[in-house]
């Protein structure tokens, strides 16, 4: 195996943990404004993710730079491409990020429901356009054979591409609760929530069946038997996580939409392989993981630290998790 | 305005405000680990007691500001790729790799313990507790390290070479010991130190004026936080003249012009004010100090300083024609902006300290708030140190490899960038209202710590 597809599984695992870690953090971001009025109530379901959502942005922040480091022409083009959704994308993760930091810092009604709809749209603003972004991949650009966007920002607007922005949005979303059953001592609010996924579990399960279809006819991903596969995979622990929440089975719920969340992601690196970015107007003008990478010294270079660094992240990440592995009751109110 | 121009006014705004916030996480950051340790080491009852308020209390002033520094960072990652793809392209195989690095071992470290520290006071033993904010504060200066290596490729390439069209990485121990980076490091470093030591002698200063419950401990932190600050400055003017010598030998349109000397010179005299005639291209009046800049650049009183003219025509010989000179006006007044603000703070500190050592802090309460007055002077410092930085390595966006006109991304379009430009630009501003009125809010009402059972 050589370096270029080392480090297209690295930067596989990488999107695979940011959209995990992340798409609950996104997922219980959303709910803030809805959840309940009860101010008690909205500190602890943010204080189920204030403690780790910064270390898991980082998953986003570091799948960038790994782009940056291996590809660098895929970061170039991709992020030029995207620009106005990627403006757009900052100034959603800005509002949350500054919403679940001041949000605690000034006992005012109006100051926190101001941050708590910052937190919300600046969860779902991401959560949509990743979705956007992913289809957008998936379908393929116009990209010139000097490895520039020719089209607009209207272009990468479409029915599949929107689609693919709600089914992420909804998926992220119905993760978010399931984290949520999780996280919270058994009540009101779990109960609340548990009813909402049932109504956000079922849209997302049309969504995402219509979004594969739509994958099938528009693009193509199922040319590898991998990536169909696991897409089907995906749909399955999705079917199983909801009928999990159904069944008031807390644990099941929230590993099937993990386990959907991953495989969709794989899918889609799978189905892109050996590809970064498809050019919709010639296929060899494609950026792929041979024409887009780094020397091999540097690839060699990343791949030593990445191999060293990756497994002590996960170990100081998970034990962090453990820290807080406790179920949060009123008894955990404090503000930061 | 061109999507160039644009993106220029984009990247500079955003860059000078991410690094309003850079700075006070990097050396508050120590020095909140250092009062953790007085926390957990000490015997004496009372200040064990203060020490935890005072950590509680300047660990949400921290906090405000890293998340700041933080969501305002992400833009900045984003911005290679978004604005400058043509640079992204050129750079990748070596730029990638520290900014890779840089979140690998810095961003996870510090956001995870982070959370861990704010969260787990009662969860961790005192001691690991304490580590944990060392592990911050360690985080937070290695990254500051990864993103200056980055940068110091920009003003000094080293071990590269230029092959297939763009430059690629023969010798990553030379980019990681890049003289450059070394002497930035240490700049920044220490203004981090400064800029966060002379915070906290605001806020003490602002807290011994109210008079609240909490003065005493207020009053003893402003002694150890006046030490932290004078070290910060000797340390910040010795590494900012090892850096100036530094730019002398790799930069030296960036000295000449930072020194608007037109003419080479030896001896050369440094110029303590001058009016500078940028289009005729002298300086029409200028008070000299003669033999000083020769002798700050090579400790002696003679040495040859190679003026603009000469260096304007040396590196048209060497890149072919072109204007090669950077904003001289501005660098002018930026470096001497700068080291005033320093020398004023120095002032201000050794003050503070004469006070606080003669326990007469009390009763100057004129004094205590100037000392409030001037929480802007070491950001405008850092601020104008960085425009000297970046604005002298113009026309280059790497230095000698190309040029900033070179690298925009071709795809975007004037109305897009002016779309993000004033978005930013706008929520930056609302940001910067939201932050500062948290957390001045804060400051004014807490007595010491946000944690009242204990006050």
């Amino acid at each position: 195996m050589d370096l270029n597809i080392l480090w297209f599984i690295l930067i596989t695992v990488l999107f695979t943990g940011f959209f995990f870690l992340e798409g609950f953090d996104y997922g219980v971001g959303m709910t803030i404004p809805f959840i309940s009025s009860s101010e008690n109530n909205r500190t602890l379901v943010i204080n189920t993710i204030a403690p780790v959502w910064d270390g898991n942005e980082v998953w986003m922040i570091t799948a960038g730079g790994a782009l940056f480091a291996a590809f660098p022409h895929v970061y170039a083009t991709m992020f030029s491409t995207f620009y106005l959704a990627l403006f757009i994308m900052l100034v959603g993760l800005i509002l949350r990020g500054a919403g679940l930091e001041l949000r605690g810092k000034h006992e005012s009604y109006t100051w926190r429901r101001l941050w708590d709809w910052a937190i919300c749209l600046g969860s779902a603003i991401p959560a949509f356009l990743w979705g956007v972004a992913v289809t957008n991949l998936l379908r393929g650009l116009p990209i010139s054979d000097k490895m520039i966007y020719m089209g607009t920002f209207y272009d990468l607007l479409s029915p599949y591409t929107v689609v693919g922005g709600i089914t992420f949005l909804l998926v992220f979303l119905f993760h978010g609760m399931a984290f949520l059953n999780l996280r919270l001592v058994e009540g009101s609010l779990t109960h609340r929530m548990r009813d909402w996924a049932i109504r956000v579990g079922a849209l997302a399960i049309f969504f995402f069946l219509v979004c594969i279809a739509m994958t099938y006819t528009l693009t193509d991903l199922f040319r590898s038997t991998l990536a169909a596969g696991l897409l089907f995979g995906a749909a399955i622990c999705f079917a199983g996580a909801y009928l999990a929440s159904f069944h008031r089975r807390g644990i099941p719920a929230f590993i099937g939409s993990a386990l959907a969340i991953a495989c969709t992601t794989v899918a889609f690196f799978a189905g892109l392989f050996p590809r970064l970015m498809v050019s919709s107007l010639q296929p060899e003008w494609s950026l792929t993981i041979y024409n887009a990478s780094s020397t091999p010294y540097t690839l060699t270079i990343m791949s030593i630290a990445a191999g060293c660094l990756v497994p002590i992240v996960l170990i100081y990440q998970g034990w962090s998790y453990w820290i807080f592995r406790k179920r949060l009751s009123r008894k955990d109110l404090e503000l930061y | 305005m061109d999507v160039l121009a644009l993106s220029r006014w984009q990247f500079a705004i955003t860059t000078i405000y991410h690094f309003l916030f850079v700075p006070l996480t990097l050396g508050l950051s120590i020095f909140i680990a250092l009062l953790e340790t007085c926390y957990v080491q000490t015997k004496h009852e009372e200040w064990k007691k203060s020490c935890r308020q005072l950590v509680k209390f300047f660990g949400t002033v921290f906090l405000i500001n890293f998340a700041m520094g933080v969501i305002t960072g992400i833009v900045q990652e984003f911005h290679f790729g978004m604005n400058w793809s043509e640079y992204s392209r050129f750079m990748g195989d070596i730029f990638g790799a520290p900014l890779a690095l840089e979140a690998l071992t810095a961003f996870f470290l510090e956001s995870t313990f982070l959370g861990i520290w704010l969260f787990g006071w009662d969860k961790l033993s005192p001691k690991l507790h304490c580590a944990c904010i060392w592990i911050v504060a360690f985080a937070s200066n290695l990254s500051a390290f990864w993103i200056l290596v980055a940068n110091s490729f920009m003003q000094h390439p080293v071990g590269f070479i230029v092959r297939n069209g763009r430059a690629e990485m023969t010798d990553f121990a030379a980019l990681i010991t890049n003289p450059y980076a070394i002497g930035q490091y240490a700049h920044t470093l220490f203004s981090g130190v400064v800029t966060s030591g002379m915070l906290i002698l605001a806020v003490c200063a602002y807290k011994i004026l109210q008079n609240g419950t909490a003065r005493d401990a207020f009053e003893k932190c402003m002694r150890y936080a006046v030490i932290y600050a004078l070290a910060g400055l000797f340390a910040v003017m010795g590494s900012g003249h090892l850096q100036a010598q530094q730019v002398a030998r790799m930069q030296p349109m960036k000295l000449a012009s930072m020194e608007a000397l037109w003419e080479s010179a030896d001896p050369a005299p440094l110029a303590a004010m001058a009016i500078i005639d940028v289009k005729n291209e002298r300086n029409p009046l200028e008070i000299n100090i003669p033999y000083l800049l020769s002798f700050m650049v090579y400790n002696q009183p003679t040495g040859e300083i190679r003026g603009i003219h000469q260096l304007q025509k040396e590196y048209e010989q060497q890149y072919g024609p072109g204007d090669y000179k950077p904003d001289i006006q501005g660098l002018f007044l930026s470096f001497r902006g700068m080291a005033g603000i320093g020398g004023l703070m120095l002032l201000l500190a050794l003050v503070t300290g004469l006070l606080a050592w003669k326990k007469k802090l009390n009763a100057h309460r004129m004094f205590l708030r100037l000392l409030i007055l001037a929480l802007p002077l070491p950001f405008l410092a850092n601020s104008l140190g960085w425009y000297l930085t970046e604005a002298g390595r113009q026309p280059w966006i790497v230095v000698g490899l190309q040029k900033t006109a070179a690298a925009f991304s071709p795809n975007l379009t004037p109305g897009e960038v002016f779309i993000s430009l004033m978005g930013f630009t706008i929520i930056y501003l609302i940001l910067a209202a939201a932050a500062l009125y948290a957390a001045v809010r804060f400051i004014r009402r807490t007595p010491a710590a946000n944690d009242r059972r204990d006050a």
